[in-house]
């Protein structure tokens, strides 16, 4: 196993201070000689060498490596698919290798919807340009020109006949090679790999209790963990009796550093009671840290914040009199992963090895380094995985975890799995917002002026650094969390969307960036777009109803881009949208968005039933439209926009973390319900439109926020109230809608 | 209450008989229908009142089916006597109450009788509604003529013979209805007359917390002395109540505003509707109904008040002590095998939520020496407790216990059951657990 | 030492009778199907058939499940030769992150061999124990009615032919 990063030791210690790029293959020079050059294709921007992204070995066996990681989205499918296309091989000779700090190439974090158009692009231009190699190899080995060569089923075939397989050709340092900017990709039209809706690769394993999660892994010799965390953020321990602990039976250690607790048994419900003992011998110091959950959001808007214009000028364009006004509220809300968090971590000869379902592990690898106090080389991170996790959940905490105990107890693996109770109140929340919108509409239903302001939390607290892993703020030396960051547009955290995708004239968005956070927040799937479009799309509708313009007219015309126009109409004519009728208690609505203004393009309508008496909603039929470019796995995508579209509705309808001024009291799923079966809709219909040939645009958080505005514009529609606050709970609902 | 064979003595057949035929002879005006009046006729305020009214009355309850809509009747009500339905009364004009006029519906309340001027079944508690003032059923009247009219036939009622014949009820009112609007007691405060007007009214809470004779009435004597309903135990709220530790009137506000005191208990069976409805109605109402039944049960005397301490103190002992197994086994009555396992299910099943500090979980479970289920004469409640879990209104946050009925032998329920009885309820075994078990295995999910 | 029926396997295990079932399935017997969701009866990541009925593992305690049938993912089919329902979720590509899938798998299994022809309805209310984070349930739903559609066929089959 190539272990670059040791070897490199050397170049590192000279390179100076710990710098956030992450680029260890020894080729750093070379990467940076082909940087000087015309850009090349997404990830092979920072990492160039053919190899680094697929290697094949002497009998034809491909593996292919990304740096990107399974999340339960499909992605390592559609990789497989991206692959095999540009190599012509049939799928199941690929093995793909997801991120590993010793293995693959780094690419950052998966998210943001970014694994297609990084990691897709990266490795479909390297393995167009390895088919281009090989077949040159072929040309040279079978004596024939190359345009009487043809390639099929992974060998290069002459026009006589003679055939050589992929394995007899590659050789030596053959694809060793960096790669070019231009790469002679196959023609869309005939794809034969892409563009289908292939079986994923992961499920079979899956659903016959194969060992794939790292809740899985059984390595000789583990033992189990628990950690004991303090029950509040601000809790300081005062006193520890752990005698009783000592005695139980399995234990084999209690790990205390500072205000961090852990403790080690042999068995694993040994070690659930034995944390329970430690938990029961603590005693800790609490502090009032949390506002009042009753007054939170203007508590939010009185925040220090750094304020930005993303859009239009420093001056607020005139509204005068007519001007529509509204403010939209959106509370904490949970990832709410099903399997709480799990890590497994080794300390053996130098090296701490931690199996993770982070979505970052370079990053990870760093920050768990420098809370080790030890060298990037001294850790190595390997990713397993674990539930979906819908952004940064405490997976990375549980990675710190088993990396400090590990280092406790060296020599024997040991396994870190995080309590549901824990993961609900320790896990980083999708940070509460408040937004404003102010339009004037012209004389002829066209929006004359526009202005929108955010306010918002950080929308992401990754480690990169070792103050952003909660195990590593209660050592005796703790790590502070560092100073948070807005994410810059056109991407943007709590302003991501917040520029809408309209053509307005006079038209400005302000955000304004909290930067500090009473709970801790990160990255929620989709960010700051799930508020914004809620808000922005919601907002549409009521401009619509003061123009007395059909809410599907009134956005098409504010439109310029075709594909918009596209979404658009295919889920209004799916919907049935112009000869829907309404009944009793039921309402229609529809909403639009471009994830980033950039990503893949979903326009989602749907229709909903409010219970007058209860003013319980229930979705009953939800129609997408869908458009991410160049489909991979056109099954997969409706698949992600299936199930963003139900996750939505159930944080839409449903979710709000609790709080009272000391502790997180959302602790488990009674406390913080999210959607079950009862409350299903009737059917969810997603209709992709493929576009082969274009760049893939990330699709896995494309329904958060347009389903989110469907639904409000729905339920608008059915009772007249226009709520503007989330979740739309029953409560919430009935006080609006009246006896 | 239990399906005993009712079968009454000469004397009292003798006077059965003569006034069920002097109530059958009594012919009862039909009053005229009216055409369904439009939402717009009712000023919006009395139909906001209404609604608060209909919360304590807790009409949704029985006049709404399992998956029906609101109002639109059709859920079936076992009594010892065979099943009667809720009926519809949203203002459909056909199958719903759209042509009753305002004296229709104040007679059906005042008297238990309909516009056609037949007799209602008891089973609608117009021996509570009685009470009501006019301008409340004014105003509930508001109420539920503005709801949504839904087409929906009642289904017959399943009763057995004599009890299907619906003049009979007269007999039955001149035995045991009397009729009348609430009184307020003039030594007690304003809040304490509010809230026994509403305990005794429209909040019908002796329908489930008063035994009941064998024709179905309310002992008039035994008001609130414990009663029943569809299976579950309605406790004593009067001197006899059964709670390990007396309730004061801001612990009963807790737990009917919230569905939760942690000293008590949590709202589960048919009182989670109850819970559920209060939650809208504004706080003084509930506080005066707490106010009103906190007075029910009187000061508590010595004996109560050592129970309390005792509970109290083996609440907060139990959690202290490890390992569970052997506490549990020091603790049992003597070799009983059956309460051995009974402690071991605890141990296993139990024991991680409902002993308080061995276990941060979201707010703990209720410490079983404080629960009421234990203490009721029957094993009833805990029974079904154990069996369906409690969980919250859905996708409403809640506390949350899973049910056993599944995980769990009938043996095994029994042994856990007479465990729980003699360790946390420290009260003589329950009787009936075998029947209770078997009655609560037929309840459907 | 407590012995357990599992899959048909006699096992036993040397375990605190406390022990919740899903621990002794994963740490002892190594058995990955029943996942570690909540831990308190709340999510049904833990499903797993006891005699018939699905119960929540990570509640009920070894000592109770002496003597009984106790029937886990693994034995319904493996990867090579997948049971009806796994087949049918597989089909139905009824995952996203899959965590969830095999408890509903269970419970699923739990209600066709009670009743083989549930109604849409029947199989909500059915899975109304079991938690999706990823908002995999329509395909869940559809997959169940695969499952039952292909079981009942396999049945009348094999009574068809007489065996």
């Amino acid at each position: 196993m190539n272990e670059p990063g040791i070897s490199r030791r050397s170049f590192l210690a000279c390179s100076g201070a710990l710098v956030v790029s992450f680029s260890l293959w020894p080729e750093l020079a070379a990467a940076q000689e082909a940087r000087k050059a015309p850009a090349l294709p997404g990830s092979l921007k920072s990492t160039p060498m053919l190899d680094s992204w697929i290697r094949i070995d002497a009998k034809g066996d491909i593996t292919v490596f990304t740096g990107k990681v399974e999340l339960g989205q499909g992605v390592k499918t559609a990789l497989v698919q991206v692959a095999a296309e540009e190599l012509v091989v049939e799928p199941r000779r690929i093995e793909l290798v997801t991120a590993d700090t010793s293995r693959t190439p780094n690419e950052g974090y998966t998210a943001g919807s970014q694994s297609m158009q990084d990691s897709g692009t990266a490795i479909l231009n390297a393995a167009a340009q390895v088919r281009v190699i090989l077949v040159g190899l072929a040309s040279k080995r079978l004596d024939v020109p190359v345009d009487r060569l043809t390639v099929q089923q992974g060998a290069v075939r002459a026009d006589d006949g003679r055939t050589i397989t992929y394995g007899e050709l590659v050789a030596g340092q053959a694809l060793h090679v960096p790669a070019q900017p231009q790469s002679p990709l196959r023609n869309p039209g005939t794809r034969t790999v892409m563009g289908q809706s292939m079986p994923r690769v992961d499920i079979p394993a899956k659903l016959t209790g194969n060992p794939i999660y790292v809740q899985d892994l059984r390595l000789p010799g583990m033992v189990h963990a628990r950690v004991v965390r303090p029950p509040s953020y601000g809790a300081r321990l005062r006193t520890l009796d752990t005698s009783k602990v000592e005695k139980m039976p399995g234990v084999l250690k209690i790990v205390r550093d500072g205000d961090y607790l852990a403790v080690l048994a042999e068995r694993e419900y040994q070690a659930v009671t034995a944390m329970r003992a430690l938990a029961k011998g603590a005693t800790w110091e609490e502090q009032s840290t949390l506002p009042a959950q009753a007054g939170l959001y203007a508590f939010i808007q009185r925040l220090p914040s750094q304020d930005t214009v993303i859009l239009g000028s420093q001056t607020s364009p005139g509204f005068g009199a007519g001007a529509i006004e509204a403010t939209f509220r959106r509370p904490y809300q949970m990832h709410g992963s099903i399997g709480p968090s799990c890590a497994v971590g080794l300390a053996r000869d130098e090296t701490v090895t931690v199996w993770t379902h982070s979505q970052g592990v370079y990053p990870l690898r760093n920050a768990i380094a420098e809370m080790l106090r030890v060298t990037k080389e001294r850790v190595r991170c390997i990713h397993m995985e674990g539930s979906g996790c819908y952004g940064h959940n405490a997976a990375d905490d549980a990675g710190a975890d088993a990396a400090l105990i590990a280092v406790a107890f060296p020599g024997r693996p040991v396994r870190v799995q995080f309590m549901r109770e824990q993961e609900h109140t320790w896990e980083p929340f999708g940070s509460a917002m408040v937004s404003s919108a102010r339009a004037r509409l012209d004389g002829n239903g066209k929006i004359a002026a526009w202005q929108y302001e955010v306010w918002s939390g950080p929308h992401s607290t990754r480690p990169g650094t070792a103050g952003n892993l909660a195990p590593a703020r209660h050592l005796q030396a703790p790590f502070e969390p560092p100073v948070p960051k807005p994410i810059p547009q056109p991407t943007g955290g709590g302003d991501r969307n917040a520029i809408p995708y309209y053509r307005i004239e006079n038209a400005r968005a302000v955000h304004h960036f909290l930067m500090s956070a009473p709970l801790r927040v990160s990255a929620l799937r989709a960010l700051g777009a799930y508020h914004n479009v809620f808000a922005i799309e919601s907002f549409m509708d009521e401009l619509a109803l003061a123009a007395r313009i059909d809410p599907v007219a009134f956005r098409l015309r504010h439109l310029g881009d075709a594909r918009a126009h596209d979404v658009i109409r295919t889920a209004a004519e799916r919907f049935g949208w112009l000869a829907w009728r309404k009944q009793r208690g039921r309402g229609r609505g529809i909403a639009f968005a471009r994830y980033k203004n950039l990503a893949a393009y979903a326009a989602i309508a749907c229709e909903v039933e409010v219970e007058r008496e209860t003013g319980r909603v229930r979705m009953v039929r939800a129609v997408a439209a869908v458009d991410s470019g160049e489909a991979v796995n056109p099954d997969g995508i409706r698949n992600q926009v299936e199930g963003g579209i139900i996750q939505s509705m159930s944080w839409t309808l449903y979710e709000s973390v609790t709080f009272n001024d000391i502790r997180i009291t959302s602790a488990d799923w009674g406390s913080y319900p999210i959607l079950r079966f009862s409350n299903l809709p009737d059917s969810v219909e997603v209709h992709v439109i493929n576009r082969p040939g274009q760049p893939f645009l990330g699709t896995g958080e494309a329904a958060q926020g347009p389903a989110a505005a469907a639904i409000a514009n729905a339920v608008a529609d059915a009772t007249g109230a226009r709520i503007r606050e989330l979740p739309l709970t029953a409560r919430r609902v009935k006080k609006a809608i009246g006896v | 209450m239990t399906a005993r064979r009712v079968i009454p003595g000469p004397f009292v057949s003798a006077a059965l008989a003569t006034t069920a035929f002097l109530a059958a002879c009594t012919t009862l005006s039909v009053l005229a229908p009216i055409e369904p009046l439009s939402r717009s006729s009712f000023d919006p305020a009395m139909v906001a009142k209404g609604a608060q009214l209909a919360a304590i009355g807790n009409c949704n309850v029985c006049h709404t089916a399992a998956s029906g809509k609101p109002y639109a009747g059709g859920r079936p009500l076992k009594t010892p006597f065979g099943t009667i339905y809720g009926t519809n009364i949203t203002p459909d004009p056909d199958t719903g109450i759209g042509r009753w006029s305002e004296s229709a519906f104040l007679r059906a309340m005042r008297e238990g009788i309909d516009r056609e001027g037949r007799h209602l079944y008891p089973a609608f508690p117009y021996d509570h509604f009685t009470k009501v003032t006019g301008e409340d059923i004014k105003a509930l009247y508001a109420f539920v003529m503005t709801r949504d009219p839904v087409r929906a036939e009642t289904p017959p009622n399943e009763l057995s013979f004599p009890f299907n014949i619906r003049s009979l009820i007269g007999a039955w009112k001149v035995l045991y209805f009397k009729r009348g609007v609430f009184r307020p007691d003039a030594a007690q405060s304003a809040e304490w007359n509010r809230g026994a007007y509403l305990v005794q009214g429209l909040g019908h809470c002796g329908a489930c917390h008063t035994p009941r004779n064998f024709l179905g009435a309310e002992k008039k004597r035994s008001d609130q002395a414990g009663g029943e309903a569809e299976g579950w135990h309605g406790p004593a709220l009067d001197a006899a109540s059964p709670a390990p530790v007396p309730w004061t009137a801001e612990q009963l506000y807790q737990y009917l505003r919230t569905g939760l005191d942690d000293l008590h208990a949590i709202a589960a069976g048919p009182m989670e509707p109850v819970v559920r409805n209060l939650a809208a109605v504004p706080e003084q109402y509930v506080r005066a109904i707490a106010t009103y039944v906190a007075t029910l049960a009187g000061q508590p005397t010595a004996v109560r008040k050592k129970k309390a301490e005792d509970a109290l103190l083996q609440a907060r002992d139990e959690g202290a002590a490890y390992p569970r197994i052997e506490r549990a086994n020091q603790n049992t009555a003597g070799s009983d095998r059956g309460l051995q396992n009974g402690a071991a299910v605890y141990a296993g099943a139990c024991a991680d939520c409902h002993d308080q500090g061995r276990h941060a979980s979201s707010g703990g479970a209720l410490h079983l020496a404080l629960g009421t289920a234990m203490t009721i004469p029957t094993s009833a409640n805990l029974i079904r407790i154990t069996l369906e879990g409690i969980q919250p209104p859905d996708s409403e946050p809640g506390r949350w216990m899973p049910g056993y009925a599944d995980a769990l032998t009938d043996e095994q329920v029994k042994d856990l059951v007479t465990f729980i009885r003699a360790h946390f309820g420290r009260e003589p075994p329950w009787p009936d657990v075998a029947d209770e078990l078997r009655k609560a295995r037929q309840v459907k999910p | 030492m407590i012995t357990l029926n599992v899959n048909g396997k006699r096992r036993q295990v040397d375990v605190d009778p406390e022990t919740p079932l899903l621990y002794v399935l994963r740490d002892h017997l190594e058995l990955n199907g029943a996942k570690f969701g909540c831990g308190l009866g709340q999510c049904g990541a833990c499903t797993v058939m006891a005699d018939g009925e699905a119960i929540l593992s990570c509640v009920v305690p070894v000592s109770v499940l002496q003597g009984r049938r106790i029937k886990t993912l693994e034995g319904l089919g493996t990867i090579e030769s997948p049971g009806p329902l796994q087949h049918a979720f597989i089909e139905e590509q009824a995952a996203q992150c899959g965590f969830c899938i095999p408890g509903m798998i269970m419970r699923a299994q739990a209600l066709l061999e009670k009743n083989p022809s549930p109604s849409q309805s029947e199989i909500r209310q059915a899975l109304q124990t079991n938690l999706c984070r990823c908002g995999t349930h329509m395909r869940v739903l559809r997959a169940v009615e695969r499952a039952a559609r292909t079981m009942k066929a396999a049945d009348a089959a094999r009574r068809g032919s007489g065996r």
